[in-house]
């Protein structure tokens, strides 16, 4: 292989941005230590832990708007070029691309359930099985499971994918007002999503709400609770995420960031916004409806 | 970009200086040093809780530690080799070669790198402080599980399980940051001309073992929370009672636990041809057919994992799919032991240290191969399973393949590093006593498994004390030789005869035309690859 220094013409003729020297990520993974070590106190029944976890938590919070800050402030300056923003583009893309694996581990938990360890239960020869009357069904708490009533998909759950699917429709709609210079179409679909994404997580916590109250439907209701809190849980948390960078991309267009041609955070935003869109329709399929 | 902002980001005399310089860069070669410097730290901390296993296994019965410490020894030494030591030993070379590699100023997502790193010592910390905690009467100790954490043990276990999550779960979020910067790096900082086939196999091969990662590890993070929710908020992923089963948290486990192996060794199998090319002053053989080994060995690494535990009563179909597709990965395996010495045939070889350790990898790593082809059939395997034979097998795919692979990595570009020579005689002296009380240790657990010893017991039948007696003394000499290494390297980081740019004679890539050590941008100006 041979290289040439002499005067090449490089596509990139100018230089990558190396940010300079930063506190933030020592700060950060500080601040991880405390919330993890904080919330295996609390776990443990060890009196300190809840302080430790509020610490670790306020760190975080702290160094993530100071990092997010630094990373705007630096784009508004016109630090970046075009070969950065094409490494912040593939770096969300395989970011996405691991979110997708973690939520693969909980769907395949409960597809592994239905189809392959209730059923197996079920037939287990009579003289050797535990638990002799135990039939294969879905939803299921287990042989051993309090009864409990399974949570029906076309009440709220189709609300609510509704409302997650309008959501996607109203981002695409501040893209396109973002793409013809249309401020007014921008704010006001990204403000739509956002109140969007909020009703979502207040029915969902109403949802929740009413299932441990009058449903009988817990954690602990056996593997179809556990599949069902931990799916719509983590999906839940997700939204959550996704409607706080939504609000501050939305901050940020008030303000008067972003134009037709440079717009990274808006877009890697929508991308994690439909990626949760997505999620919540195989949630809608699975756990709710089949 | 103005001319203003561009002086105020690039200049490079007003760096912090001493602990603050290496709290915060965004260096490539400074975050490289630390993920080495670390790993090596954890290496004499992985092998001292080892040499206390081996002491406790040295004369059958119990002597120097209760077999709750011993089994907490054990997880934590494994958790520290494979996380704390070999990961980010990898993940240094990356730093360190893949920019000088390819053409590249940096990293492609600087501050992203120093989180990357600076999310171990925590992890390592969290890993190993319930030991220090049990002092205090906080807890019982350490994760006693093993590494695999299998349910329901790990859901039944004390404090430690729950500090091994989340050690996990750091070190996760650090692995997956880590691959996330080295595959923007790969295809967006590649100088122009080079393609993707004529990239350098050491970033090919952490190109397939930065996706790897992608794809199995939030699989294991899955799977420590749903063990985290069973132990702590009353959920039933591993209970038969609510309906769950055992056999799913090892499905999920070995999900991400057979690709780690491969995880571990990629990066390794890249470098091994530029280090065989060199010293013997021939063309790697073979580039596209081993850049086509990676990808399948890759691709079928991901679909093998329950060879793990075929004894845990699978279904006789699955048995066979399991048994037969793992078998299959010995065909791109084979193909990558064919070019290498396919690079040295007829080759004007020299035995530099890095050469010796590529070769001692070479026959050692082919050993732990075939005996993996052993271990994966199903027949064979009900007698092996759990047995010190596994025990002795994956430490020759691991010590041999993996340590020994990293070693040679350290040797071959430590003078690019440091500028400096290493001492040669005193790496020959290295390689020698390491090749020796390696086998001297793990061949004799080959026979104890092959006699039915199992693993992870403090104590065992008296048929089986010469060999351990053998395997102590060995383990001893491998840990103590290792002192040598670290001498080696603190010597050749403080001074030494001076290296040349190209460092040793036969070498060819973008890396060699840099100074030694290279400058504090690599690349300030891409080179131009050009065609042919």
């Amino acid at each position: 292989m041979h290289a040439s220094h002499a005067n090449s013409a490089a596509p990139h003729a100018g230089h990558y941005y190396v940010p300079q020297p930063s506190l933030y990520p020592v700060f950060l993974s500080g601040g991880m230590f405390l919330l993890a070590l904080g919330f295996i106190l609390l776990m443990n029944k060890f009196a300190p832990g809840p302080w430790v976890m509020a610490g670790g938590s306020a760190v975080i919070i702290f160094v993530l708007f100071k990092w997010f800050g630094a990373v705007i402030a630096e784009n508004q300056r016109g630090a970046y070029t075009d070969w950065e923003d094409k490494s912040f583009r593939q770096g969300m893309v395989w970011f996405i691309g691991s979110e997708v694996m973690f939520f693969a581990a909980f769907f395949g938990a409960l597809f592994y359930c239905r189809n392959i360890s209730v059923p197996a239960l079920a037939h287990m020869d009579p003289a050797f099985t535990l638990y002799k009357d135990f039939t294969a069904a879905w939803p299921t708490a287990g042989p051993k499971g309090a009864p409990f009533t399974p949570m029906g998909a076309w009440g709220i759950p189709a609300i609510n994918t509704a409302l997650l699917l309008s959501s996607g429709v109203t981002l695409t709609f501040a893209h396109w007002g973002l793409m013809k210079g249309s401020r007014s179409q921008l704010n006001l679909g990204l403000i739509l999503t956002v109140l969007l994404g909020v009703i979502f997580l207040g029915f969902q916590a109403y949802e929740y709400h009413h299932a441990y109250t009058e449903m009988g439907l817990t954690m602990g209701a056996g593997v179809y609770g556990a599949t069902f809190f931990m799916l719509t849980g983590f999906h839940g948390f997700h939204v959550t995420l996704g409607a706080i960078m939504l609000a501050v991309v939305t901050g940020r267009c008030l303000a008067g960031h972003f134009d037709a041609k440079r717009h990274f955070a808006f877009e890697a935003v929508a991308w994690y916004w439909h990626f949760v869109d997505v999620v919540w329709l195989l949630l809608f399929v699975v756990v709710y409806w089949l | 970009m103005n001319t203003a902002s561009h002086a105020l980001d690039h200049h490079d005399g007003h760096h912090p200086a001493g602990l603050l310089r290496w709290l915060t860069t965004t260096n490539h070669k400074d975050i490289g040093t630390m993920y080495l410097t670390f790993s090596l730290l954890m290496f004499f901390v992985g092998g001292a809780m080892i040499l206390g296993v081996r002491a406790e296994l040295f004369q059958p019965g119990l002597q120097l530690m209760k077999p709750e410490f011993f089994n907490q020894l054990i997880g934590v030494h494994a958790l520290v080799m494979i996380f704390a030591a070999l990961m980010p030993a990898a993940t240094g070379f990356a730093n360190w070669m893949i920019p000088l590699m390819i053409g590249a100023p940096d990293m492609a997502l600087p501050r992203l790198n120093n989180w990357g790193f600076w999310l171990l010592p925590p992890a390592a910390l969290l890993l190993t402080m319930p030991f220090f905690l049990a002092l205090f009467g906080i807890g019982d100790g350490a994760v006693a599980t093993g590494w695999t954490l299998y349910a329901p043990l790990s859901v039944q276990g004390g404090i430690g399980v729950d500090f091994a999550i989340f050690s996990i779960h750091i070190l996760g979020i650090s692995s997956i940051m880590g691959s996330i910067n080295i595959i923007a790096t790969i295809l967006n900082m590649r100088a122009p001309g080079m393609t993707l086939m004529k990239m350098p196999l050491f970033c090919w091969g952490w190109l397939v073992t930065a996706v790897l990662l992608i794809i199995t590890l939030p699989v294991l993070a899955g799977g420590v929370t749903m063990l985290l929710t069973d132990r702590h908020f009353d959920t039933h992923f591993f209970n038969a009672a609510g309906g769950g089963d055992p056999i799913l948290f090892q499905h999920l486990f070995w999900f991400f636990g057979h690709p780690e192996v491969y995880i571990l060794l990629l990066p390794v199998w890249g470098l091994m041809p530029h280090v065989l090319s060199t010293f013997t002053r021939k063309p790697i053989y073979g580039h596209t057919a081993q850049v086509w080994s990676f990808i399948a060995i890759g691709v079928l690494g991901l679909i093998v994992w329950a060879h793990h535990f075929l004894t845990s009563g699978l279904p006789v179909p699955a048995l066979l799919y399991f048994m037969y597709s793992t078998m299959s990965i010995s065909l791109p395996l084979a193909v990558l032991f064919f070019c290498w010495i396919a690079t040295m045939w007829r080759g004007a070889m020299s035995f530099e240290t890095p050469m010796l350790f590529a070769l001692g990898f070479i026959v050692l790593f082919g050993i732990a191969g075939l005996t993996g082809l052993v271990l994966a059939d199903v027949a064979a395997d009900a007698q092996y399973h759990h047995s010190y034979f596994v025990v002795a097998h994956f430490h020759y795919a691991l010590f041999a393949g993996g340590i020994m692979g990293v070693m040679t990595g350290v040797y071959y570009w430590l003078p690019k590093w440091t500028g400096h020579m290493y001492s040669e005689k005193l790496g020959k002296l290295h390689f020698w006593l390491t090749v020796i009380s390696f086998n001297f240790t793990f061949m004799p657990q080959f026979f104890l498994g092959l006699a039915g010893m199992p693993r992870r017991i403090p104590d065992y039948a008296l048929q089986f004390a010469e060999f351990n007696a053998i395997s102590t003394v060995g383990a001893f000499a491998l840990g103590l030789s290792q002192l040598i290494f670290a001498y080696n390297v603190w010597r050749c980081v403080k001074g030494g005869d001076k290296a040349t740019d190209r460092v040793w004679e036969g070498t060819e890539g973008l890396e060699w035309e840099l100074s030694s050590p290279p400058p504090h941008h690599s690349w300030e100006t891409q080179p131009v690859i050009k065609a042919g």
